[in-house]
């Protein structure tokens, strides 16, 4: 599975997801740079956190219109695997290719922290190494990732099983407190619905070995990379 | 046509002027002015301190580059070296906090980056007047804020710091910012002009009117006019940087640059003089070829703006077009904008004339030393054998009141602000006693803490000063790192004030003192004076920030009790005296007298033991004793404990509980073993002559404490946990 990471300018865990997906995972990994037109050749694209062009407007706003997001759409539309994590979530969103928006977390700060989260749709090639309603422990570090989206759109989502992660307590309960960003609906992470595209706010790849605190994140990466393999 | 006013403008002295004229040969214009001004501010210059900081050890095997530089740096192996500094943004943070402390973690980014290390790491050391005020509470959410801002953006995590509360911070708080940074040890840049014929290059943001003058304004007292002094203060563009890091990294890995440096304080003006001066060359620029984002600039503010986001870098001739191109990449400017000359000259033009003719040894290297009157601190008198303060009546309850005093209290509503674990290293979060990061490819990890015990240096600045010293170094043997270097931030008032003068002379000598003992050079760091506002003076802060090497991460040990059952010992021993402890403050609102002494030979043994232990495995948690005493360093004990497991203490010392519980005697960490392994543990610390002392057990729900077949303290861990948890956030509930 040839994975590609996208670099804009102002993303800063690009490093992090190149290393995770080459040197933990053991994928052939290569970095995609936003002004190119050239996927090359990769089976996935994903677009890490940071703060693609500063993020001054709405995060992920300017970045949808880089060069390399023509391509990465079409890739996607043919069915290839994209996967979006916190500030790539953000792109996802504004790029239409994941439905709602995020606003600015509901305390108003930035938050950078461990939280739970749990497994709400293990069918996805995203998550097929997960188990349904497992409780998996990763960071988030965000200011905007207070999941919002008009009623009928929520309902949809509901419906169709596109709400992959929730956020939840170590006992993989709802509540307020572990809602710690204020998202409607506890949501943590979307699928799209053909699920070749998926946007989360926690960093799996910040959590994919023990000595930072948790490995949890490699039920991701490893669901992506045996799909392949299949 | 420079007179009195247009002098005190510029905070120059009469004797300094005529200084200028004479090393010049004729009157500078106002130009000229404004670049001694800068050049020679207290801030750039050094000029008060100079002469004390030289008695700092700076020398060792692994030091490659100690004071003078933009960083110093340390040798790790493995072709790898360490590059850190740690800087102030005092004044501005207080004028205006939020871009205060952003241009803060900016300027000291840039400092690290700029000798061609990606930096890995920021730590803070803020400290505030009390949150029951207002203003305070606002000083602290911008200051925050700003760090979070800029840190974050530019994907460096802030793993680490210190945050302490007291009254002299109220209109004088400080902001030091501390990064590390990582390089190939064959890699590293100076700032440096090459030979005369190479050519100049700005890279980076365009100039502005921003920040004219933030030297000068660092290097005065405040008065009520301060606010006033807001358009001094720079404003920040964190995406600027990261795109800057990126570029300027990218065209030193490819060789294609001679030197750099970075535009911090006094901007171009600094920039060009310094490179030149170190290099023994004159450099020659146009002002009209500068980016500029405002019309009509003068020359005069092209070159004092302190606009960020800026470098300044030679380059030989037939390389200035890949250099270009590679910044064309980021998007940013890549201008050339003069030539390095023969003749050590600093020659600016503008307009077709010549703006700027002077010597640069005038100004970087001729700068007047001053060996400042000074008055002696009074030495500490001894403590009254009997205690004048009366036993609490409730043990348990005045340690919830230390839990929850905000310099003890914990510290997650702030720090969770920041990012810190981008880059995937950090594997200690903040708040364990140092922040370890692992270094990747490799089986080590580095730890790095930053602390100072601004109470301590004010009832008695040289034993205060080598207490914070050992704290730290404690601090990194409580996670198991051997120190290799240091940095310091020395935050002072007035040195023209005798009394401040002989703080500040105290200070650098005990802390050099403290240096040699612990066989650490100090590779570099920063003095802030002028730290009044209205008449007011902060306490002698010095703020250390030291960095060690954990040689297998694995063996890497945290404050948290792991097991029930386990033996808690105490590493060195009780002692008298309550003076200077956070205990007087927080009961009493004393800040009295002597603090606790030390002894740095006991000292030295007790970290060794504790690394040794650590590196024998025989270790299970460590946390050192500090603000709070025992019982704060046993309740943390719990706090960083995973499943939040308690413990039952029994003491026996034959001392007053209050000193017992609360006292600061140096020299001691609390560490629990598996019982298996005390024996060892116990012969390790005999060959050390460390006394140890089996005090308890870790297991149930309860922080228990005994003392003589009394009970002194019986709290759940969840009920103190809470208190200390909830203290900060609680002054700043949104209703």
């Amino acid at each position: 599975m040839k994975f590609g990471v996208v670099v804009f300018p102002g993303s800063n865990c690009d490093f992090d997801t190149f290393y995770v997906l080459k040197d933990v995972v053991g994928q052939p990994t290569t970095y995609l740079w936003h002004k190119d037109h050239d996927l090359k050749g990769v089976d996935c694209v994903v677009l890490p956190g940071g703060f693609s062009y500063g993020d001054y407007l709405r995060s992920g706003a300017i970045a949808r219109f880089s060069p390399l997001m023509q391509e990465v759409g079409e890739f996607a539309e043919k069915g290839g695997l994209v996967l979006g994590i916190c500030n790539g979530f953000q792109v996802l969103l504004e790029l239409g290719l994941l439905p709602g928006a995020m606003l600015r977390n509901k305390n108003l700060k930035f938050l950078c922290q461990f939280v739970h989260i749990r497994v709400e749709n293990e069918k996805t090639r995203f998550t097929h190494k997960g188990k349904k309603g497992q409780v998996l422990k990763m960071p988030i570090a965000h200011f905007d990732g207070n999941y919002y989206a008009a009623p009928e759109v929520l309902k949809e989502i509901e419906t169709n099983k596109e709400v992959v992660f929730r956020y939840v307590d170590e006992k993989g309960r709802l509540n307020e407190a572990a809602n710690v960003n204020g998202s409607l609906n506890c949501v943590a992470g979307l699928v799209n619905k053909r699920g070749n595209v998926m946007g989360m706010m926690p960093h799996p790849e910040r959590a994919s070995e023990a000595l930072l605190g948790s490995a949890d994140g490699l039920v991701i990466f490893n669901s992506m990379k045996e799909m392949h393999d299949r | 046509m420079i007179d009195k006013k247009i002098l005190d403008q510029h905070n120059l002295r009469q004797a300094e002027y005529d200084l200028i004229v004479s090393l010049i040969g004729r009157e500078p214009n106002l130009t000229e002015l404004g670049i001694f001004s800068a050049m020679w501010s207290e801030h750039c210059s050094y000029k008060s301190s100079k002469l004390y900081l030289q008695k700092l050890p700076t020398k060792g095997k692994h030091v490659i580059q100690g004071p003078g530089e933009n960083a110093g740096i340390i040798d790790i192996g493995a072709g790898l070296a360490l590059v850190f500094k740690i800087e102030s943004h005092n004044h501005p943070s207080f004028i205006e906090p939020f871009q205060g402390a952003a241009t803060g973690v900016g300027g000291i980014l840039r400092d690290i980056f700029t000798m061609g290390a990606r930096p890995i790491a920021l730590m803070d050391s803020l400290r505030f007047g009390p949150l029951r005020l207002a203003k305070n509470k606002s000083i602290m959410d911008g200051v925050i804020a700003g760090i979070s801002s800029y840190g974050n953006s530019m994907g460096v995590p802030t793993v680490g710091g210190e945050v302490y509360f007291h009254e002299c911070y109220s209109l004088n708080p400080l902001v030091n910012v501390f990064c590390l940074g990582i390089a190939e040890k064959d890699k590293i840049f100076y700032a440096r002009t090459g030979g005369s014929g190479n050519s100049v290059l700005y890279v980076g943001s365009k100039t502005g009117r921003d920040g004219i003058h933030g030297a000068t304004m660092a290097s005065a007292e405040f008065g009520k006019e301060t606010e006033q002094k807001r358009p001094n203060v720079q404003v920040g563009d964190p995406f600027k940087e990261k795109l800057l890091l990126e570029a300027c990294l990218e065209v030193m890995a490819k060789g294609l640059i001679v030197g750099i440096q970075d535009m911090g304080a006094a901007g171009l003006t600094c920039a060009t003089s310094e490179m030149a001066a170190k290099s023994g060359t004159g450099i020659e620029i146009d002002l009209d070829l500068v980016p500029q984002r405002e019309e009509g600039m003068n020359p005069y503010e092209i070159m004092l703006s302190e606009s960020q986001e800026r470098m300044l870098i030679a380059a030989e001739p037939e390389r200035v077009k890949s250099v270009q191109d590679v910044f064309a990449k980021w998007d940013l400017d890549a201008v050339e904008i003069g030539k390095v000359t023969e003749g050590g000259k600093l020659k600016v033009w503008f307009k077709g004339d010549i703006a700027v003719d002077l010597p640069v040894t005038a100004i970087i290297d001729l700068c007047p030393v001053y060996r400042r009157e000074y008055r002696e601190p009074a030495r500490p008198k001894p403590e009254a054998s009997t205690s004048p303060y009366p036993l609490p009546k409730d043990y348990g309850k005045t340690l919830l009141g230390l839990l929850a005093s905000p310099t003890i209290a914990d510290k997650e509503w702030i720090y969770r602000q920041y990012d810190h674990q981008v880059l995937t290293n950090t594997m200690l979060l903040p708040g364990a006693d140092a922040s370890v990061l692992r270094i990747k490819h490799t089986k080590k990890a580095l730890a790095m803490k930053l602390d100072g015990n601004s109470l301590y240096t004010h009832l008695d600045p040289r034993g205060g000063v080598i207490a914070a010293l050992a704290e730290v170094c404690r601090n990194l043997a409580c996670v198991g790192a051997r120190p290799v270097g240091a940095t310091n931030c020395l935050n002072f008032g007035n040195p023209e004030k005798p009394e401040i003068m002989g703080q500040f002379k105290e200070v650098t000598e005990g802390l050099a003192e403290a240096c040699a003992a612990f066989n650490i050079p100090v590779t570099g760091g920063n003095v802030s004076f002028y730290n009044d506002t209205e008449g007011i003076s902060v306490y002698p802060t010095a703020v250390l920030g030291v960095v060690g090497v954990i040689k297998d991460y694995r063996k890497t040990v945290t404050p948290g009790f792991k097991k029930e059952g386990q033996a808690i010992i105490l590493l060195g021993e009780n002692k008298d005296g309550i003076g200077g402890t956070e205990y007087l403050k927080v009961l009493f609102n004393e800040d009295k007298g002597p603090p606790p002494a030390l002894d740095l030979k006991r000292e030295i043994a007790v970290q060794e033991t504790c690394l040794k232990a650590i590196e024998a495995g025989l270790i299970q948690s460590a946390h050192d004793i500090s603000e709070g005493g025992l019982a704060v360093c046993l309740a943390e004990s719990c706090f960083f404990s995973q499943d939040k497991i308690g413990c039952r203490i029994d003491l026996k010392d034959d001392l007053r509980p209050d000193i017992l519980l609360f006292g600061e005697a140096q020299s001691r960490i609390v560490v629990s073993v598996q019982v298996s392994k005390m024996k060892k543990l116990v012969e390790l610390a005999k060959t050390k002559e460390v006394p140890t002392t089996v005090i308890g057990r870790t297991g149930g729900k309860n922080i228990q404490v005994g003392w003589r077949g009394k009970k002194l303290i019986s709290l759940p861990v969840r009920q103190a946990f809470k208190a200390w948890k909830d203290a900060i956030p609680g002054f700043f509930k949104i209703d």
